[in-house]
This record gives structure tokens, C-alpha cells and sequence, in this order.
């Protein structure tokens, strides 16, 4: 089986990869761009774990195949920092202890990040319905919705 | 250590400048980045990719493996089976808070006679590329003898049910059976006289109540990293929750001294108690060993749920006697857990725990630990507990509303306090139950208004909680800042309490703190994070071992000030003169001091290696309120309040999160999670769409309320928190269901046909 | 396996027709957990994005012609679309979550031909119209002979739906999605009803299809349940025939999701409960 040869950006960084037809997404950002922030933990979108954005929409990076990203731009959890400046939800999500085991975190970041850049003044309800497509095991979700929602507000210059 | 009461006093007190604060989480940026690496993150030149081959059935003789073909495919490295191996004799050691048998891990880690459940590993290979090792093991020929088999307690417990084990004979009955059985063991707890307990009461409810088996969850798959040299020597990164306890299994299993093997523990991505027993590690390990290259071997999350321990499903009976007054005057209790393919259910804590929260004169519980063809089951937070707390609070429950009484009132006239003494043998010390009672009937929660079709659930837990062997190592660096090295791995945030309990101790700024987690080699054997126990056991080694560098910088303190070491305190943070002159001598800050280390005798550094006594018990109340479609059975969570006793919250904002995290689960156990095996003893479910735990706008806001009555035992009062917010949740929400429809409920999880199906039977019955 | 991304229909066609195995992609969202779970073992995936009109949503004949491989996310995002047929849009974005609404597609809801498909019985009851291209030239069909039964459909080797048409809306008219999960998100639909309706200027039902989703080998159009409705005023009697005649036609099975009783209780509320939103919308004309 011979390998692809794919260009895409990579949190605003040009990159090249080879991989095979099966290889998705998260696959090639995990083991060949050694980008390991995004998460595996079901391989069938159910979890959101692996979530990146693809073109500015929001996916789970499991249900892409790597050779469909030629040309693409793709952000994972390893873009959302500027430099040594966190980004407002990142800050949050700490000063809220919305995180205990940290598997979930990159992903739910990364949604909530795309929630934001759409509505920036998201309802509780609406925060809870966006984020859906990502399990937590452990916090139950309480922190990591309030850290949304204050994220939003502190935006919002509020 | 004695336990010093000043340390005490103030932590009554609350003179406290770190512990109870809500600091950063040392390790939190890394989380935050994605710059955190877990056990799939792990990466090494010339690494394999390892696979399991899998039982495709569920009760399986094995006549035989050819593994000829499999060899022979270029890029197949390595292959193991049973014959790689070696058997292992009885032999019992703790795991966490359950007993595990040596010679049923290595056969669930690698199925020797028979396979026992669907996803049973029977061979493994290790290969150059994924796609070459799932070819490998299409080619591997099992022969497999298919036999008859049994999913449930109740199939397994019946006299012709087909056996799991021949050599079987139950354990604790007198005289022994002569048969074999697929029951494990018999457990007891008897204290006064329940006949007439009960002949007292004027009112007894009797009910059945089943569970289901339900996974532990966590997100991240079962995952590690093995590198064995030619000389034998081993390294293995691992996510777990004990990385000494790994070493232990593993060096067992593959013949191999301690000292030879190194664990590291990467960062886990949830474990609930799922992560303290080994699968993947030994065959990893043993893979490397033949093929001397690293391997990787990750679960899938199919794999995740067919082969790594669920908690047991349950049959039980619940029986209670009370006065009209609400006074219970006795309880009876027969419960039989399902152990999975080998014995070992929480059977035992589940009838130590059941009646735990109440002063009872006559108490019965019977316990039967029993095997059936499913994945051996794992500890899940407070394991045992959950289920039969569930079955009792339902009952007492309906016994409140039978009599009219206030079931807050009703659980408050029984409650167990200090000096109460539990049905498995020793007195409570001070406990926090009534508190969590009288709070719960003070919370805004219970007086809130219901509306249609809701109900209000209240039910209380308890936990032993452990404290075990722990160590830590402190490092004072030449420029005061300071390295704490410990031996449990954080889950949930510890080594931000961590650095909270040593700053305080040593009176420095927790920003000087780093806490490590640190693999076997670094440090003393600890007991692996479970059973509540790191932020009581390994917080007191943390703070044990700030005294003894507090020691050692006073004794360098006095060879500076030329005074004997009795004339030199330690004051938050500084050395100081007591004695003559002692108003002129400035104080010594630990940053001097461990500048002038090296010569005033050489590095300073303190630890401690304890084995961690006198852990308290937590109990906890939950209020829920739900609301129920009648027409299709769904239940809404509308309210939720966890009430839970602390001892002392050393970072309020984690326990927060214990709370509101075993609530969560509680939920989906209550409501929605379970283990469905189809007619031909396969899992149905083995994913996150169809195993279907709760998302987020599945749960409201949860409202957490941190009670303190401190543990005496602990230098700041600690309990363990982190398993008891688990033990409520099912009854609490049982009895809102029942009351939101007027009909009990004795069967989890609640799903909406169950639920329509009460509703509709009630409404036949004219109501 | 074998990635194409072909760039014409022709060429698209040709591949397809080429090997047995052969898998067309859209969104991904059913393929990649297929392939990854081994439930499907293709020689050739056929990716349909960079084909010509797969991905736009476009004004036609008074209705809309939306590419088979839009997303649930653009569908959304379409004012004047969730406007006209807000049930088949709701219904399109109850599909998974907000993650897999950035891939999932309505050609590929309806080709993987899961009886619970939550897109189809809403299409269903729009009316609404699959164009086909393949070896043998351009085909329409009514959206409910695509599947056939679980994973199949009536397509011929070669073949894709290119396009989906919605006709155009007459005044007063509604529609509506609902579907029965025990979470509130994430699951399958364990019953699926999709209600479309039009109302004279009295408030009298005169067009009406129901159509019911999970209850059978594929998506149901119940023409008994929209007999019911149609000439009625919507009174309590016209909804209780019309709960009977959807519980009527469910032929469920046992599964891990729900239980033929449960199923066919829970049609006929969804039935009456779409009806009501679909009325709404319908005299609002939101």
C-alpha cells in the first residue's frame, strides 16, 4: 500500500506528511505530526476527544482521513495559546478547576474555543448543547461550564 | 508520625495560609496545551505496535493455538500465548481496595484453559506496523471447544447452571459443598437479634432491587509503552493508578526482580478504580522481552469496555423494621454480586457498607461473591458500596413516606455518630453524617417548590476511605525552592493539595512547590491512588516529611547561631532563637539556610515513608429533583445538590469536584448506563454511543456544599473525599423518580421504558 | 484501500463502477467508524467534496436544491432554508453532535440506510426528491425508495445521490421533527417522527404526511396517520386517530435501544407532539 504525500496548515504552520489511505486525521496529527494533544478515546466521534477545526468548522479529527485535509487548514489544542499568552478559556479553565484529569480538556477547549468565535454570549443551555458532542468523566460538567461562560464574559469585555 | 494537635488546632481554627485556598494546579498548563502526556503519548525508536487477539465467545474451551502462519508474516516480531506464561499458585494480594488472586491474573491477562469471557486475550503479536499486526492475528488459529454459558448472578447461581471454574467450592459455608458452583465465596454480618428487631417494628418493607454491570468510563483507553533490553532489564511507561503495584504484577508475572523493572506513571486520563489492576502491561512486556524492541500497546475503546473490569451487577433483597417514629429496629440484607469471569466482587465492603449509615442494634447481611462469563470486574469508586446503599435508601425511603415522615427527619433519628458502633466491628470516631443532614434541611434546594411531575430524592452514603503506604521526598534546592517527590499518581489534582500541605507546613510560598509524581525507582513503595487515600496518605508522608526537613534546618539553623538544637523553632517559614538574647538573633528564612546547606553539612532534604493510619470515614447527603415525561418515561435532572463531609478541604475547588464528579456518574448508573449482552453472550454495547453516559446538557449546575469535621488523625483533618459522592446518587434519584410517579422503582439503570412501564401500571391500577 | 478525489461526476461515476468494493464519502461520519471498526473492508473510497453542485444549496423551480454532501452545520447556517422547512433543518441537526454536524450530510444519512436516520422521515414528509447519477445517465426518485432496509438501498452498482430537492411550500404550511432519545443528546433516535402540514385560511388540515423513523426496516410515510389529519380541525379525536394509526403501522424490533412496546407507545406521542409544532409553525408561518 503505497502513502500519500498531503500539504495542509497546521496551526498556521505549512506542513507535509505522508500517510496511508486509512490513516485519518487524528492519526497523522498524532503519529506523524507528533502533535499528541488531541486525544483517541472511542475512534467513532462519540466522544470529541480528538476535536480540531477543519476550515474554521468544527470536527472530530477521528472521522477525517488524512488525505482529505490537502490544502486545509487545520487548528488543534496546540494552536489555542498565542505564544506564552493563554487564551481567556484556557485561563478559565484553571482559575475554575474545570479540569481533573485533563483527557477531555484539549478537545472541550477547542469546542468551546469555535463556540465562542460564533456566539460570543452564549446561554448556560446553549454552552451545554454545543459542548454535547464531548464527554467528561470526571468533572460532571458544572467547572467546565461556568469556565465557558466566564471566558465569554471576560471576551466580551463585560 | 504522632500526629502533632497544634497542627490541629489550627486547622480547626483555620490559621491556615495555603491549605483551603484555590490555587493554580501545578501541572495545569500542561493540561491546558495539550503539552501533558499520557499513555498514548509515549513514543520510542524502533517501537512495535502490540495487539490482542480476543475471545470471540464467551465460554470457550482452548484446545489449541496455531500461531505458524502468524510467525511467519514479515513484520510480525514477536507472539505470545498462554506458553509464555508461567502458571501461577493461589495467592491473594490487595489491589486498591479488592483482593486479587495471582493465578487469576495471569490467566485473565492471558487465557490459559479456557476463555472466559467475550474479548478474553488469548495471544498477542508484535509488529512493525498496525495493518501487519491486525494481519498477524487473522491469521493466529485458535480451536476453540464453544461451552454453555451464563451472564447474570442469577443464571450463574442456579444448580445446573454451566460451571466457570470446576474446581469451585464456595468459601464460608459450613459444612464446605461437596459440588462446585460458580459461587466464590459466602460473607456474613451479624450483630444482635433481627427476629426481634423486626417483631418490634410497626412497620416492614421487603423489596428486590437489580443493577447492572456498568463500566468505570474513564476516557482514556488502557495504554502502554514496554522496553526490554537484552539483559532483561525493563522500562514501562504506563497509564495507571499504581505504578508500584504494576511493578509488583508484572515482575510476578514475568519472573523478574523488582529492582530490575522500572514504571513510570504517565499523566491517566481517568481511572475510578478501573486502572489499578494491569492487562495490557505484562503481554507488553513480555513482547519486548522476545523481541527486544519497544512496544506500544493501546485499547481500543470497544476493547476498553469487553475486556477491562466493569463493576458487578447485583441481585439483592433488603429487608427494614421501624417504629412508627421512624425508629429502625432492624435490617436484613442478601445481596449477590457478579464477580465476572473470576472471582473477586466488592461483595464484602458491599455488606460492610450497606446499613453503615445508621445505629443499628440488629443487623443481618449475606453476601455471595459469584463468577459469570463477563470481564473480570474492577474496584469502581467505593466499589461494593454504590449498589447496596442503593437498595437500602430506596427501601428507607419507602419506609419514610409510609409513615409520613420527613426523610431527612427519619434518616437524622438513626443516624450513625461518633461512638456508634458499625456492623463490621469497630466505633466510629467523630463523623460527619448528621452534619451533612442538618445542612441538606437547611439548603435552598429543599425548600424549593416542585412543579409537575417532579419529585425530590434524598439518600446518604458512606466510604471507609484507606491510607496505606506512601512516601515523599523533599528536596530543598540551594535557592529556597523546594521539589516534592511522591509516589501516587494525580488523577484529580493532588499535587496542587500536595504543594498546599507543604507549603504550609514548611511556612513557604506554595509557588516555591513543585510537585513531581516519580517513577518506582525514585522513591519508596507507595500504594497506588485509590480509596480516597492520596490527599490523607500521601499528604501525610508530604507533611511528615517538611518536619523532617524542618528538623535538619534547625539543626543547621543552630550550628550557624552556635546553639545547641533546643534553643531553635521553626516559625513559618524561618528559623528561630528561643532563649536568651533571642529578640536580637534575626530569623533565618529556609531560602538562607539552604543556601549555606552544603556548609553547614550538605544538601538538605526530608522524607518520610509511612504506612498511613487512622483514615476517617466520609459520609455524604444528596437532593435531587427530577422531572418525568409520563408519557415516554425520560427523566430530566432539574436540581442537584451533593452534601459531603471533607474533614478539611485542602484545595476547596478539587473536592468541589469529587463531588460533582461522582454525582455525575451516579446519574448515568441511576438512569441510563448498563452492560447489554445479547443471546449469544456478547456485549451489545461496547461504545460511547449505545454505552450512554451523561453528556453535558444532560446534567443542570451541581450545587456542592463542603462539610468540615475534621479526622483527628490527619495533620489537617483530611478525609478522603473523592469515592463517597459516588454512593448516593442512585437512591437519591430512585426516590425522586418514585415519588415524581407515585410507584417505587427497583431496578437500575431507570431507562424510559422501564420508567413508562411503572407509570402505565400504575395508571391501570387506577392511579 | 485505495482514496480518490475525483472532480468531475463522470469521473466520479467511473470509479465507483470500477471495483465491487467501491465507497462513496461525504461527511465521513458513518465510513470512517465502519472501516475503523472493520464493518466495512473497501477496495476504493470515492470522495464526493470536490465535485461540482455536492456542496452548494441553491434556489430551483421555488424550492431548493441542496448538493448531497452539505453539511448538517450548513444547513443550518441557512436563513432562508430553516425558514421554509424548519423540521427537515431541526431534524438534520439533531444528528450527533456539534462535531459531527461539521461533516455529517444528507446524502450520506440516507445512503447509510440506518432505519433511525434522523434526516429521512422529516425529508419524507417534505416531500421530497433524490436526484441519482451513474453508469446509466441522471435519475429523480422520492426520497423514501432510496433505503430499502438496514444499510441497503435501491441503488445500482456505480450510482450516488448528487443532489436533494425540497418543491416549493404552499402558504400556511409547517413541519416538524421530533425524535425519542433516553439522553438528551448524542443517541440514536429510538423513534423518529417527522410531520409536515398545511392549513386552509379555517384552520382545517388539508395536506398532511406523517412519517415515522426507527420503528421499522427503514423510514415509514404512514399515509393512515396523514389520512387522519387531513380535513380535520387537529381536535383531540383527529389526534387520537392519528396516535392509533402511527402506532399502527410501527413494525419495531427488540434492540440495546428500546423495546418494540416502548416504541410503538412512544410513536404515537411523537406523532401528536410533531403535529402540534407542525400546526404552530403553520399558522405562525415563522
Amino acid at each position: 500500500m503505497s502513502k500519500r504525500h498531503v500539504t495542509a496548515i497546521v496551526n498556521g504552520d505549512p506542513v507535509e506528511f505522508l500517510c496511508t489511505p486509512e490513516q485519518t486525521l487524528l492519526d497523522v496529527l498524532r503519529d506523524e505530526l507528533d502533535l499528541t494533544g488531541s486525544k483517541e478515546c472511542c475512534s467513532s466521534g462519540d466522544c470529541g476527544a480528538c476535536s480540531v477545526t477543519l476550515d474554521g468548522r468544527l470536527v472530530c479529527s477521528c472521522l477525517v482521513l488524512g488525505a482529505e485535509v490537502e490544502g486545509k487548514r487545520i487548528e488543534t489544542i496546540e494552536g489555542v495559546a498565542k505564544g506564552d499568552e493563554l487564551h481567556p478559556l484556557q485561563q478559565k479553565f484553571l482559575d475554575h478547576a474545570a479540569l481533573q484529569c485533563g483527557i477531555c480538556t484539549p478537545g472541550i477547549l477547542v469546542a468551546a474555543k469555535a463556540l465562542l468565535e460564533r456566539n460570543p454570549d452564549p446561554s448556560e443551555t446553549e454552552v451545554r448543547f454545543w459542548l454535547a458532542g464531548n464527554l467528561c468523566r470526571c468533572t460532571g460538567y458544572d467547572k467546565i461550564v461556568r469556565a465557558v461562560l466566564d471566558a465569554a464574559a471576560e471576551m466580551r469585555g463585560s | 508520625m504522632a500526629t502533632n494537635p497544634i497542627d490541629v488546632e489550627r486547622a480547626r481554627s483555620k490559621q491556615l495560609r495555603w491549605v483551603g485556598t484555590r490555587g493554580p494546579r501545578p501541572d495545569g498548563i500542561d493540561k491546558v496545551t495539550g503539552r501533558a502526556r499520557y499513555g498514548a503519548d509515549f513514543n520510542l525508536p524502533g517501537m512495535l505496535v502490540g495487539r490482542v487477539l480476543r475471545s470471540p465467545h464467551a465460554h470457550a474451551r482452548i484446545r489449541s493455538i496455531d500461531i505458524s502462519k502468524a510467525t511467519a508474516l514479515p513484520g510480525v516480531k514477536a507472539i505470545v500465548t498462554r506458553d509464555d506464561f508461567k502458571d501461577m499458585p493461589s495467592e491473594f494480594v490487595p489491589a486498591g481496595e479488592m483482593m486479587v488472586n495471582y493465578r487469576d491474573i495471569v490467566r485473565n491477562v492471558m487465557a490459559r484453559e479456557k476463555a472466559l469471557y467475550e474479548g478474553h486475550a488469548v495471544a498477542a503479536v508484535a509488529a512493525t506496523s498496525p495493518s501487519i499486526a491486525r494481519e498477524a492475528l487473522r491469521l493466529i488459529k485458535v480451536d476453540y471447544e464453544v461451552l454453555p454459558h451464563v451472564i447474570t448472578a442469577a443464571e450463574a447461581m442456579r444448580p445446573d447452571a454451566p460451571l466457570l471454574h470446576e474446581d469451585m467450592i464456595t468459601m464460608g459455608v459450613e459444612p464446605a459443598p461437596t459440588k462446585a458452583s460458580n459461587v466464590a465465596k459466602r460473607v456474613e454480618f451479624k450483630t444482635g437479634d433481627v427476629k426481634a428487631g423486626f417483631a418490634k417494628a410497626d412497620v416492614i418493607v421487603e423489596r428486590s432491587f437489580t443493577t447492572k454491570p456498568v463500566h468505570q468510563g474513564y476516557l482514556e483507553p488502557h495504554a502502554c509503552l514496554a522496553n526490554v533490553n537484552e539483559a532483561g532489564q525493563a522500562e514501562l511507561w504506563c497509564t495507571t493508578q499504581g505504578h508500584f503495584v504494576v511493578r509488583s504484577h508484572c515482575a510476578k508475572l514475568l519472573e523478574m526482580e523488582l529492582s530490575q523493572i522500572r514504571v513510570v506513571a504517565t499523566e491517566i486520563g481517568g481511572g475510578f478504580g478501573g486502572k489499578t489492576v494491569v492487562y495490557l502491561e505484562p503481554v507488553a512486556l513480555a513482547l519486548s522481552r522476545k523481541s527486544k524492541r519497544p512496544v506500544k500497546m493501546v485499547m481500543s475503546r470497544d476493547e476498553v469496555f469487553k475486556a477491562s473490569g466493569p463493576t458487578s451487577g447485583a441481585h439483592m433483597t433488603i429487608k427494614i423494621g421501624a417504629r412508627k417514629d421512624g425508629t429502625i429496629t432492624a435490617g436484613e440484607a442478601e445481596l449477590a454480586y457478579e464477580a465476572g469471569a473470576f472471582q473477586g466482587s466488592p461483595i464484602q465492603p458491599g455488606c460492610m457498607c450497606a446499613f453503615a449509615p445508621y445505629e443499628l442494634e440488629n443487623a443481618h447481611v449475606v453476601g455471595y461473591d459469584v463468577v459469570s462469563n463477563r470481564p473480570k470486574v474492577a474496584a469502581y469508586r467505593a466499589p461494593g458500596a454504590p449498589i447496596s446503599e442503593y437498595a437500602v435508601e430506596a427501601v428507607i425511603d419507602e419506609i419514610a413516606q409510609k409513615l409520613g415522615l420527613d426523610p431527612i427527619e427519619m434518616r437524622l433519628k438513626n443516624a450513625a455518630k461518633a461512638g456508634t458502633r458499625a456492623l463490621y466491628g469497630p466505633k466510629f470516631g467523630p463523623i460527619g453524617l448528621v452534619e451533612t443532614l442538618e445542612a441538606a434541611k437547611k439548603h435552598p434546594h429543599y425548600s424549593t417548590p416542585l412543579g409537575p411531575n417532579q419529585g425530590r430524592g434524598v439518600a446518604s452514603g458512606f466510604w471507609f476511605n484507606i491510607g496505606g503506604e506512601s512516601c515523599a521526598t523533599i528536596n530543598v534546592n540551594e535557592d529556597g525552592s523546594v521539589t516534592l517527590m511522591i509516589g501516587t499518581p494525580d488523577i484529580g489534582g493532588s499535587r496542587a493539595s500536595m504543594a498546599l500541605m507543604a507549603a504550609e507546613t514548611l511556612g513557604i510560598d506554595v509557588s516555591h512547590v513543585r510537585t513531581l509524581i516519580v517513577d518506582t525507582d525514585s522513591i519508596g513503595y507507595t500504594f497506588l491512588t485509590g480509596g480516597s487515600r492520596v490527599t490523607f496518605a500521601t499528604g501525610m508522608a508530604t507533611v511528615d516529611a517538611a518536619k523532617d526537613a524542618i528538623r535538619q534546618l534547625c539543626a543547621r539553623a543552630a550550628k550557624l547561631w552556635e546553639v545547641p538544637e533546643d534553643q531553635v523553632v521553626w516559625d513559618n517559614g524561618f528559623a528561630k532563637r528561643t532563649g536568651e538574647n533571642a529578640a536580637n538573633v534575626a530569623p533565618m528564612s529556609l531560602a538562607e539556610l539552604a543556601a549555606k546547606a552544603g556548609k553547614t553539612g550538605g544538601p538538605i532534604s526530608g522524607h518520610a515513608e509511612i504506612n498511613a493510619q487512622g483514615a476517617g470515614p466520609t459520609f455524604g447527603t444528596h437532593v435531587v429533583d427530577v422531572e418525568v415525561d409520563e408519557a415516554t418515561g425520560r427523566v430530566d435532572i432539574k436540581r442537584y445538590t451533593v452534601i459531603q463531609d471533607a474533614g478539611k478541604a485542602v484545595h476547596p475547588g478539587y473536592v468541589e469536584g469529587q463531588y460533582q464528579g461522582g454525582a455525575a456518574q451516579g446519574v448515568g448508573w441511576a438512569l441510563n448506563e448498563e452492560y447489554v449482552y445479547g443471546a449469544d453472550g456478547r456485549l451489545q454495547n461496547a461504545g460511547f454511543l449505545d454505552y450512554r453516559m451523561p453528556v453535558t446538557s444532560d446534567l443542570p449546575m451541581i450545587d456542592t456544599v463542603i462539610v468540615e469535621v475534621p479526622n483527628p488523625a490527619h495533620p489537617y483533618g483530611v478525609r478522603g473525599v473523592g469515592e463517597t459522592p459516588i454512593v448516593p446518587p442512585m437512591a437519591a434519584i430512585a426516590n425522586a423518580v418514585s415519588r415524581a410517579i407515585g410507584s417505587r422503582m427497583f431496578e437500575l439503570p431507570m431507562s424510559p421504558p422501564k420508567v413508562l412501564k411503572a407509570v402505565q401500571a400504575r395508571k391501570a391500577n387506577g392511579g | 484501500m485505495r482514496y480518490e478525489a475525483p472532480e468531475t461526476i463522470e469521473a466520479a461515476v467511473a470509479l465507483l463502477g470500477s471495483s465491487g468494493k467501491a465507497r462513496p464519502l461525504a461527511g465521513g461520519t458513518d465510513l470512517l467508524v465502519q472501516l475503523r471498526f472493520g464493518l466495512a473492508e473497501p477496495e476504493l473510497v470515492v470522495d464526493l467534496k470536490k465535485l461540482p453542485g455536492l456542496r452548494t444549496i441553491a434556489k430551483e423551480k421555488g424550492g431548493f436544491r441542496i448538493g448531497a454532501a452539505v453539511t448538517g452545520a450548513e444547513l443550518g447556517e441557512h436563513a432562508e432554508l430553516k425558514r421554509t422547512w424548519p423540521g427537515v433543518i431541526e431534524a438534520a441537526n439533531l444528528i450527533g453532535s456539534t462535531q459531527i454536524q461539521g461533516r455529517a450530510s444528507l446524502g450520506g444519512n440516507l445512503c447509510n440506510a440506518s432505519p433511525a436516520a434522523d434526516s429521512v422521515p422529516a425529508l419524507i414528509t417534505a416531500g421530497a426528491t433524490v436526484t441519482i447519477v451513474g453508469p446509466g445517465g441522471q435519475r429523480e426518485l422520492p426520497v423514501e425508495a432510496v433505503a430499502t432496509g438496514p444499510g441497503k438501498t435501491s441503488l445500482a452498482k456505480g450510482e450516488f445521490v448528487a443532489s436533494l430537492f425540497l418543491p416549493a411550500r404552499p402558504a400556511r404550511s409547517g413541519d416538524a421533527y421530533l425524535r425519542f432519545i433516553p439522553r438528551t443528546e448524542m443517541d440514536i433516535a429510538v423513534v423518529g417522527c417527522g410531520v409536515s402540514l398545511t392549513l386552509d385560511a379555517s384552520g382545517s388540515c388539508t395536506a398532511a404526511r406523517v412519517s415515522l423513523g426507527a420503528v421499522a426496516e427503514r423510514a415509514l410515510l404512514v399515509a393512515e396517520a396523514s389520512a387522519a389529519l387531513i380535513g380535520s380541525k387537529l381536535d383531540a379525536k383527529a389526534m387520537e386517530r392519528l396516535a392509533a394509526a402511527a402506532r399502527a403501522a410501527c413494525r419495531p424490533i427488540d434492540d440495546k435501544r428500546g423495546t418494540k412496546a416502548f416504541r410503538i407507545d412512544v410513536a404515537g406521542v411523537l406523532a401528536q407532539r410533531a403535529t402540534g409544532i407542525a400546526a404552530e409553525r403553520a399558522r405562525g408561518q415563522a
